[in-house]
Order: C-alpha cells, then sequence, then structure tokens
C-alpha cells in the first residue's frame, strides 16, 4: 500500500493511481498528509506514470496538498504526465502551482 | 447511430468509475477519437460525483444515468432526488465550493463545461438537480481509425 509514497532528502514521491477519481481522493489524501506530517517533506513530486484518468477530484488532491507545504515554502511538481492529464492540469488553472517536468517533448 | 440507455445506481462513490466507463463503452460504436471520449469520461465523473457528494451529502439514494446516441452526438442527464442547489449560478462559478473542507477544487461544472459542447442545470431545493450534456463527436473523415 504505502509503496506509492517514497522520501527522497526533502522531497515525497507520490505515484499516483491508475484513476484519480472521489472514490480514490480520499485515502490519497490522507496518506500523502500523513508523510507531510511525520516527515521533513519540503516539497511534492506528484508521479502520474500509472494515471490513465483523473478528474476534478485529482486537482482537489493536488492543491490540497500544496496548501500545506506553500506555506514553508514548498513546491509540487508533476512527472511523466500524458496528454489527458496534461490537458486536465491546463484547463484546471493547476498550471501556475503545479510544475511539470517534462521528460520527452512529444507535444 | 441512434441508441439509449437508463441505468440507475446506488449513489456510492464506487459507482463513479462505472458510470464513466459503461458511457465510453456506449459511445464506441461511433468510434470517437481518445480525446472525445476521456471529455465524456470526465465530464460524467463530475456530475455523477457532484449527485453522490453534495445531492446525497453521503447519505442511501440512487443516481439516474441516461443517454441517448442520435448520429455522432452524444446527449447524457445525470440525475438526483437529492437535496437541490440553492444557487445554480453560484454553483457553476469556478473554484465555487460548499464543502472546503472535502479537499474538493470547486472545478466539477467547470470540467463539464470545458469537455462537453452545452451543459444545463436543472435543480430545485428539496427536490434533485438533473444535469444536461450534449457533445457532438468530430466526423470521422478517413480511414477506420486515427491516432
Amino acid at each position: 500500500m504505502d509503496e506509492r509514497f517514497h522520501i527522497i532528502d526533502d522531497y515525497l514521491m507520490i505515484r499516483m493511481p491508475e484513476e484519480i477519481d472521489h472514490h480514490q481522493a480520499a485515502t490519497l489524501s490522507e496518506q500523502a498528509d500523513r508523510y507531510i506530517l511525520q516527515a521533513p517533506v519540503k516539497h511534492i513530486v506528484f508521479d502520474f506514470e500509472d494515471t490513465r484518468f483523473m478528474d476534478s477530484s485529482g486537482v482537489g488532491v493536488v492543491i490540497g496538498r500544496y496548501k500545506k507545504i506553500a506555506c514553508f515554502g514548498g513546491n509540487v511538481y508533476a512527472v511523466n504526465a500524458d496528454r489527458q492529464i496534461r490537458r486536465i492540469i491546463r484547463i484546471s488553472g493547476l498550471k501556475k502551482v503545479l510544475k511539470l517536468v517534462e521528460e520527452d517533448t512529444d507535444e | 447511430m441512434n441508441n439509449e440507455i437508463k441505468l440507475e445506481f446506488d449513489a456510492i462513490s464506487a459507482n463513479e468509475s462505472f458510470a464513466r466507463v459503461a458511457v465510453a463503452a456506449f459511445v464506441t460504436p461511433v468510434n470517437p477519437t481518445l480525446e472525445e471520449i476521456a471529455d465524456v469520461k470526465t465530464a460524467v465523473s463530475e456530475a455523477v460525483t457532484n449527485a453522490i457528494i453534495h445531492g446525497y451529502d453521503g447519505k442511501r439514494g440512487k443516481v439516474f444515468l441516461h443517454c441517448i446516441l442520435r448520429e455522432r452526438t452524444i446527449h447524457i442527464e445525470v440525475k438526483d432526488t437529492g437535496k437541490g442547489i440553492d444557487d445554480v449560478d453560484k454553483a457553476m462559478e469556478p473554484l465555487f465550493t460548499t464543502r472546503p473542507e472535502l479537499d474538493r477544487s470547486g472545478m466539477g461544472f467547470s470540467f463539464m463545461e470545458a469537455f462537453m459542447d452545452d451543459l444545463q442545470v436543472l435543480s430545485a431545493p428539496g427536490a434533485g438537480t438533473c444535469v444536461v450534456m450534449d457533445k457532438r463527436f468530430a466526423d470521422v473523415s478517413s480511414g477506420p481509425y486515427e491516432e
């Protein structure tokens, strides 16, 4: 279960699930918050490698976590976001806070 | 192609993925693009989530999903008989949420508007809410399938 979460230095790496909707969001947020509180986490990296679907509940997960670390100068990053996830990030305005790390330039 | 389905299911979060996958399967015969299918899935997911979280507030209830396919236009209605929306215009404003404690982004209706061609929200306090959405899939110009 917790293999979704890894801490490297002061970064919390979260491997996001295949589908991020309201059904998944609450558990995901709770687990992430436990790490944020317990470990010296400054920044968060959301890894969308496995993610094929995300709706506005996923946007809520990212914004909620961002609010928790932003006041201490932390940043949130997205890696391995496919075209669809990037669209959600763009349309929701999440792009203002979530830094997209592009590994390949297929767009 | 003309086709119609009506589904009725419990207002529990496990059915959010069921609803969007059902609609995705329903539109498959007219060969929408992957992006169009993703748009419809997202919009359905938002509407069903709203019915569960806001309409029924986590209490027992049923969500009614009605889809009509006329040629290349999908008409979708997502209905609940929950508490209804006091101020629909306010509810549809981006970032507005009545449940800030739930980590909601307040983007549900904005996503439905962005991903569908037409969106109407009919609601009466105490009676329930019906979200009506339409989307026309682009014509398939060449070949059986293009990436």
